[in-house]
């Protein structure tokens, strides 16, 4: 009940907000601050009740909806999914409020937009039922969309486009797998089921040709979203054209939509072939990591810089789900909350200075340190937390996502670590040098002299979010210790899996006569927390299908 | 056994619009400025048939020795027929007045186009969905040519009427042959016929020349090229029910006569089957492709109501239950939100028939907020976006794909609905972010008929959604 509470309370805000006439502007806008104030408040009262020890969904609720098909409100949040909700109701408020100086055109609308938002974007964290899943995934692209292309910048129309036509190619796919297993679960049990937690248990017994096409579904539509080089062009152009609290959402929480799904469904539902393509994403992700902060590294537009940091920084995430240990996934989670809050600043702060210049040229800019002292301050925490600086939050997430990479034996290879924690020292430089631009040197521009510093809202702002990134650098097991049960649960499937996986391998091995490396195989089930660590750079035996023990080709690896 | 009585009361919802549609006739001759009052006939006439049809809803048995059928699905469709009539009656009053085409003889029409709907829907036999058919048609050939002070009308009327009659020919002559082949026009004898009957090739070409005529009139590639023109030139309300409550009616025939043809199993079905998906895949493709290029939005709509015969055409093509289902869902959810598409572009029509253009469109949501969103609404319905009406029903017919085992239809589908959402997407951005041209129409005044009419479509685009059970109940039993 609390939960259904926090879910639609920002949505009943909104279709109160929009009975009251736009003229009426001080009334949105503090309705909107106060209805996503007050689920935030709603929202800790999950926080405090939630049960830290179960790996299981808590608050459940089921209300059928189409009960001929099985599809029903079904709700329900694990650790996981506790954070990245506590993050969208911590940062919406926030964006909210931040909007109060910038935007002033269509403001009743403006506001209803952000709300739906939220409602959507908490929706799709708490679902626990694939079709109301890709309900609440498509929902939130509305209003996005409206906000970029209303309240957005210069090139805002192809930016909301882009933005919607990428999500919208990706995420249809994922609906015709969504289906597909509604049907394969109908094939089995003689039900149709979009009920996630059935699934969970049909899934395994799906082939795995076929559950090969499912995960690639799923995982376009969300590598699309999170995004992974190469389908992530759509994400400078929405960052950089879009108003600023649409930036601080998309960072913050929207991008976070692509890597929980790659947990929540591409892990769970098919960790099989989550360990068959773990080395193609994991590259992917590699690449992106480099690739962004090179891209980075040559802007001359601050928000483009960030936005192409945040390709950077999500590359880590996404290694570290793939790694599929308890430290990458743990770490992956860690540095989704992180990432909200660093960039989420970044981005608040760089609408800031635009609301006051107008401009977000870096070269525009210089010696602000004079000027804006405060804002610099900020600014810097901001960019020390983004780097990944020890003490701020950064820092823990990177490390345990690396650290998850290093040891991860379904990575066929340590390089992918090795390569990515080069991306830390190249987020340095490109922040570093965004820092030294904007706010040392001399003040060579006149209008740089007179311009303000931060308001004292503006402070207050900022204030929490400060105090997170340092809560979590400092205290990370606060947060850690939420999600620790349900993302053990996600790893040891895996494992479990992979012992199955030993036993098979080891026995297509010995039916093809090769008896060399013969070591005691795990039996199926059994933990598979095997004692000796493989060498470095060794082979992790492909995997078959786990009922499949006749010698079948070895899918080929990269 | 069945008596005339049973079966005057199985068939009492067609009877019931029947028969308001003459009176609707009568006060029109024989009262002065009857318009008021036939409105109000035509819509008593409709509910009359929509509760009709909801009592006889559980009937389930045969009427008229096996002619029509009562309860169930043709049930359903009565009733989506009746209120796409109910909605386009409110709608046209200010419409027509505005444009100068308000003949009394637009309620008749109306209705006894609707009544020829209810036929093609209820038919058991290839003979009364023929004579519903034509019922209809020639309605719509009328109604298409209303305003007869506009030439691009009376080319639409004429353009129809031509192509139409060819349609007629080859739907009349399929029938022929079927009939020669298994020596009856019942759908009974087509369900054991299809597989026993001892000329295959006879059978088959007629079902083919069927599907030709059928796919004429809900206009799906390659018989589409009449849409455009046609649904251009009529007046818009008439378009908006031709395309809604017209193509339901073509859907509830083809699924008819499909039903007992899937159900014998024969020999030649997958060919059948295999044909109908092309058919589906081409009207998908061709029709979003070609609306991404229209102007006019008349046009554009013409081009996507192709699309979404494409759509309907999976449920056909993967032939079981859900497809069935799906399609009379969808046509259900097509009904508000492309009528209410249409019935926001005939408020913002000019008296000449300017102000149709896409760019005309520009700053809308600036000038009237309130229809832009409304508008915006359906845009988002028709591309498939949830929680939409729109949505659910692709959502039927892409399960039915994949029950099937059409995997490859149903990725078809959500390639075309990307691509539509590049057109449908487009009216929106004109609306919402981007300024208005200078030339600014004058904006409506919406009465309250409009007023009610808008809210039944905004309704059913959220409700058909939001509450979707009940109609999958309805047909389930």
């Amino acid at each position: 009940m609390l939960l259904l509470v926090t879910l639609f309370l920002p949505l009943v805000v909104a279709l109160i907000l929009s009975l009251i006439p736009a003229g009426n502007t001080s009334a949105h806008r503090i309705g909107a601050a106060i209805g996503s104030g007050l689920t935030f408040v709603v929202s800790l009262a999950l926080w405090f009740s939630f049960d830290k020890t179960s790996p299981a969904f808590q608050f459940t609720t089921n209300v059928p909806w189409i009960g001929s098909l099985d599809i029903g409100f079904r709700f329900g949040l694990d650790g996981m999914s506790l954070l990245l909700l506590m993050l969208t109701t911590f940062i919406m408020p926030i964006a909210i409020m931040s909007s109060w100086r910038g935007i002033r055109d269509r403001e009743k609308m403006y506001y209803i937009m952000l709300l739906i938002l939220q409602s959507g974007l908490m929706g799709v964290f708490a679902s626990l039922d694939t079709f109301l899943f890709y309900v609440f995934w498509e929902v939130v692209l509305i209003p996005m969309y409206f906000l970029i292309g209303i309240w957005g910048g210069k090139d805002r129309i192809y930016a909301s486009m882009k933005f919607f036509l990428y999500t919208m190619a990706g995420s249809l796919l994922m609906l015709v797998a969504i289906v597909w297993m509604g049907h394969y679960a109908e094939v089995q049990t003689g039900h149709f089921t979009t009920d996630l937690q059935k699934l969970l248990h049909i899934a395994p017994s799906i082939p795995f040709e076929a559950q090969k096409w499912l995960f690639l579904a799923f995982a376009l539509s969300f590598c699309i979203k999170v995004p992974i080089f190469p389908l992530h062009t759509w994400l400078p152009d929405a960052h950089t054209q879009a108003p600023t609290a649409g930036s601080v959402v998309l960072a913050a929480v929207m991008l976070k939509m692509g890597t929980y799904g790659l947990i929540r469904f591409n892990l769970q539902l098919f960790p099989q072939s989550s360990m068959y393509y773990a080395d193609f994403i994991s590259v992917l992700a590699v690449i992106g990591i480099i690739y962004g902060a090179l891209l980075a590294m040559v802007q001359t537009d601050v928000k483009k810089l960030v936005a192409y940091s945040s390709i950077a920084h999500l590359g880590f995430v996404v290694l570290g789900i793939f790694s599929m240990t308890a430290e990458g996934v743990q770490g992956a989670v860690i540095q989704m909350v992180n990432h909200g809050l660093s960039t989420g600043m970044l981005f608040l702060l760089i609408g800031f200075i635009y609301d006051r210049r107008h401009t977000r040229e870096m070269a525009d800019f210089g010696g602000l340190a004079k000027s804006m002292p405060v804002y610099a301050v900020f600014f810097a925490i901001a960019v020390f937390a983004s780097v990944g600086l020890p003490g701020l939050n950064g820092f823990v997430g990177e490390y345990l996502t690396l650290i998850g990479g290093y040891t991860s034996q379904h990575l066929t290879s340590r390089w992918f670590a090795i390569i990515g924690a080069s991306g830390v020292i190249l987020a340095a430089v490109y922040l570093l040098i965004l820092f030294q631009r904007m706010f040392f040197g001399p003040l060579t521009n006149n209008e740089n002299r007179t311009v303000s510093d931060l308001t004292k809202l503006e402070v207050g702002l900022l204030v929490p979010m400060v105090l997170f990134c340092v809560w979590i650098g400092f205290q990370p097991n606060t947060f850690l210790s939420v999600s620790e049960s349900s993302t053990r649960a996600v790893v040891g499937v895996i494992e479990e899996m992979k012992g199955e996986h030993r036993y098979a391998a080891e026995v297509n091995r010995r039916m093809n006569g090769d008896t060399s490396h013969i070591a005691a195989p795990a039996l199926p089930g059994a933990p598979a927390a095997s004692p000796v660590a493989p060498p470095p750079g060794a082979t992790i035996a492909p995997a078959p299908p786990p009922v499949q023990v006749t010698p079948a080709p070895m899918p080929s690896r990269p | 056994m069945s008596s005339i009585t049973s079966d005057l009361l199985a068939a009492l919802p067609i009877e019931i619009v029947s028969l308001f549609a003459l009176l609707v006739m009568l006060a029109d001759a024989l009262v002065e400025r009857s318009t008021k009052l036939c409105t109000w006939l035509t819509i008593v006439g409709f509910v009359g048939g929509i509760v009709a049809a909801g009592f006889t809803m559980l009937w389930k048995l045969p009427g008229f020795n096996g002619m029509i059928a009562i309860g169930g699905m043709p049930n359903v469709y009565d009733i989506i027929f009746c209120g796409g009539g109910i909605m386009t009656v409110l709608l046209s009053r200010d419409y027509l007045e505005r444009i100068g085409g308000m003949f009394d003889e637009f309620y008749t029409l109306i209705a006894m186009s609707v009544v020829g709907m209810m036929l093609m829907a209820h038919a058991t036999d290839l003979m009364i969905l023929f004579v519903g058919l034509e019922i209809m048609s020639i309605c719509f050939y009328v109604l298409s040519g209303l305003v007869r002070g506009r030439l691009a009308s009376n080319e639409a009327a004429l353009k129809y009427f031509l192509l139409g009659a060819f349609a007629s020919g080859f739907l009349l002559y399929g029938i022929a042959l079927v009939y020669g082949s298994v020596g009856g026009t019942s759908y009974a004898a087509l369900a054991i016929g299809a597989a026993t009957t001892k000329f295959p090739m006879l059978f088959w070409s007629g079902i083919g020349l069927m599907i030709v005529g059928l796919a004429f009139k809900v206009a799906a590639f390659p018989f589409h090229q009449w849409a455009p023109d046609v649904y251009e030139g009529a007046p818009t309300v008439v378009t908006g029910f031709m395309s809604t409550a017209g193509k339901a009616a073509a859907f509830s025939g083809f699924v008819g006569f499909m039903m007992p043809v899937v159900a014998s199993n024969a020999a030649g079905l997958p060919n059948v089957r295999a044909v109908i998906a092309m058919l589906a895949v081409g009207s998908m493709l061709i029709g979003n492709i070609t609306a991404i290029a229209q102007t006019n939005i008349k046009r554009m709509l013409a081009y996507s109501s192709v699309a979404h015969a494409g759509y309907m055409l999976i449920g056909i093509a993967a032939g079981n239950s859900i497809g069935w289902t799906g399609i009379m869902y969808y046509v259900a959810a097509y009904l508000f939100m492309q009528l209410g598409a249409f019935a926001i572009v005939g408020m913002l029509e000019r008296e000449n028939g300017g102000n149709l253009t896409i760019d005309d469109y520009r700053g809308l949501g600036r000038r009237r907020p309130g229809l832009a969103i409304i508008m915006a609404l359906f845009m988002f319905s028709l591309t498939g976006i949830p929680p939409f009406a729109g949505f659910f029903g692709k959502y039927y017919l892409f399960y039915a794909a994949i029950r099937a085992d059409m995997t490859w239809l149903a990725v078809v589908g959500v390639i075309s609905s990307v691509i539509s959402a590049w057109f449908y997407l487009g009216l929106i951005v004109n609306m919402f972010f981007r300024e208005p041209n200078g030339d600014e129409a004058p904006t409506p005044v919406l009465t309250g008929l409009t007023k009610v009419a808008l809210a039944l479509t905004i309704a059913g685009t959220l409700i058909v959604g939001f509450i979707p059970e009940w109609l999958i109940r309805a047909v389930g039993k």
